[in-house]
């Protein structure tokens, strides 16, 4: 679906983003991770072919961006960092706007425009000015014209800057939404954002990509290993010796590197938490171990601190 | 509808619900009318030597208003961020930039045609040929289209519209005054800078109603030459 191949993008004698290579299949969404001035937006505008490359190929869709910029426009949807609203006009009448200028047949428009406004709940606000809503508002808008005419390709650039928690969420379902009709890539400074909503991360700094998969990997290469916390019931054992019950059935699972003692996630007789630190994931087996004594299994949860995890391959990286 | 005239219709509304079109069109028609009062009605002159008066002070209200109706054009659509929304849309550059020229354009139009009270006063009051007026405004329309273009370039150029508005009028002022230049060289570049100059030999024919075809084409070719510099700008910006 998306080729990159080499690509370099020079600000004057300033390299901003290369070398940059990936590839972006059918379908998927897939999360542009970096630092702020990592070079995330002049990716995503080259995608979008709102910047030409310095040099490097990049292809939508069988198309190249600098020999066919008028055929990947066509394919591609996108919502920049700031969405791009006419604030003198109404949700509908930008809307609409924005479909036929990207060559929705006129006998389409005002049915794409009300599925839009469906999807991204605008309906309510179709006839006030664009100027007078709020950040939230304008952030489904600016989405509402990334794919109001059903692009193959959806590029969304920091889609929940400035948005509140309730917002966030609301903004993470409708990017979900995306799945299977459009192949998205959205970017972020934020971890936790990109794991929520992304099949596969591009982690980029200073135009490079440093890292390329799954977030579930990204963690486990990054803190070499996986953190488990275990939660179990030892029926008439005090804390202390449920504890250390626990402890030393969990050393005994094969690749189990350390157990250590944590407090209880909750009260109650005989209940006890560890730690388990381990070379893979080893969650099959604990529960296993478990279930095959005489504990009871109340809780078997991966810790991730995605956050730690990011800034440890970032640093990795610079050292 | 092309995306050409999708552009020029949303840049027309944009003129119309915001106050600056009707400001510009009501203060071009407030100096018009002085103009014609103060030059043309208050001594005694010749049916046409009014009529020419009258087209040369609309040349400069129309000059102006054009400045000021293009230098946001381009300029504005950077600075709130909106060009994106065209420059990843299947539009050519070139469709943007003649969008906006039309836009500017109509208003221009518009603007010169609430002003036809005057020549009509002369016309039954007087004695003007229907020739003169409408070749008047033909002048009238091509130096506001030479000049849309030149500030069309100057905001396709600039990060904001005052700087574009500034961009602009140094251009104007620039052509304005080849003519002063072409003044103090030798031949034959002094008749070749007079011949550039936007006003001076070009427009004046045009006030006396006498249609050169030289005139058409010359104020044709500076609005081509400025609408393709401000096509290629835009597309240079995709390059940075």
């Amino acid at each position: 679906m998306i080729e990159i191949q080499d690509l370099y993008k020079y600000y004057g004698e300033r390299r901003v983003v290369g070398p940059v290579s990936a590839s972006i299949q059918k379908g998927e969404i897939v999360g542009l991770l970096g630092l702020n001035g990592a070079g995330k937006t002049t990716t995503l505008r080259v995608l979008a072919c709102d910047l030409l490359p310095t040099s490097g190929s990049v292809r939508v869709g069988g198309f190249d961006v600098v020999e066919q910029p008028h055929e990947v426009r066509g394919k591609v949807g996108y919502l920049p960092d700031r969405p791009p609203l006419y604030e003198d006009m109404t949700v509908h009448e930008y809307l609409s706007y924005a479909a036929r200028l990207r060559r929705v047949r006129p006998n389409d428009v005002e049915k794409r425009v009300s599925d839009v406004e469906g999807l991204t709940e605008l309906g309510d606000v179709r006839r006030q000015l664009v100027g007078t809503l709020s950040h939230g508002y304008k952030q489904r808008i600016g989405i509402a014209q990334a794919i109001v005419h059903r692009p193959d390709f959806v590029v969304l650039d920091e889609p929940i800057g400035g948005l509140d928690p309730l917002q966030i969420v609301e903004m993470r379902g409708l990017v979900r939404g995306l799945r299977g009709d459009h192949t998205v890539v959205v970017s972020s400074h934020i971890l936790h954002e990109i794991s929520e909503t992304c099949d596969r991360i591009l982690v980029i700094q200073k135009g490079e990509i440093l890292w390329s998969g799954r977030e579930a990997d990204l963690s486990t290469q990054v803190e070499h290993g996986m953190r488990i916390r275990v939660t179990g019931r030892l029926a008439g054992a005090t804390p202390e010796a449920a504890s250390e019950r626990l402890s030393s059935l969990l050393s005994g699972v094969s690749g189990v590197l350390s157990v250590e003692a944590r407090e209880a996630t909750e009260p109650g007789d005989g209940i006890a938490s560890v730690e388990v630190v381990a070379e893979s994931d080893v969650r099959d087996a604990v529960c296993r171990a478990l279930v095959a004594s005489d504990a009871s299994v109340l809780e078997v949860s991966r810790l991730r601190d995605l956050e730690t995890t990011f800034r440890a391959l970032l640093e990795g990286s610079s050292s | 509808m092309s995306p050409l005239f999708l552009i020029a219709r949303r840049e027309f509304y944009a003129y119309m619900r915001s106050p600056l079109g009707s400001a510009i069109i009501a203060a071009a028609l407030v100096i018009d009318g002085l103009w014609f009062h103060l030059q043309g009605m208050s001594k005694p002159m010749l049916s046409a030597e009014v009529l020419q008066e009258f087209f040369n002070g609309a040349s400069g209200t129309t000059m102006g208003a054009s400045i000021v109706l293009s230098m946001r054009l381009l300029a504005e659509e950077r600075q709130t961020g909106t060009l994106t929304l065209l420059n990843t849309a299947p539009v050519r550059d070139a469709e943007i930039v003649l969008g906006k020229f039309l836009s500017a354009l109509t208003v221009i139009v518009l603007m010169t045609a609430l002003t036809i009270y005057m020549p009509l006063l002369i016309l039954v009051n007087g004695k003007v040929s229907w020739g003169q007026v409408g070749v008047g405004y033909l002048g009238l329309v091509l130096l506001g289209a030479a000049t849309i273009s030149i500030g069309l370039f100057a905001s396709a150029l600039a990060r904001s519209q005052v700087i574009a508005a500034v961009i602009g009028a140094a251009l104007l002022v620039v052509m304005l005054l080849l003519w002063l230049v072409a003044r103090a060289v030798e031949p034959p570049l002094n008749t070749f800078l007079a011949r550039l100059a936007l006003h001076h030999e070009n427009f004046r024919p045009f006030m006396q109603g006498i249609l050169e075809f030289r005139g058409v084409v010359y104020y044709l070719s500076v609005t081509y030459f400025f609408l393709l510099a401000a096509t290629k700008t835009l597309e240079a910006r995709r390059w940075r």
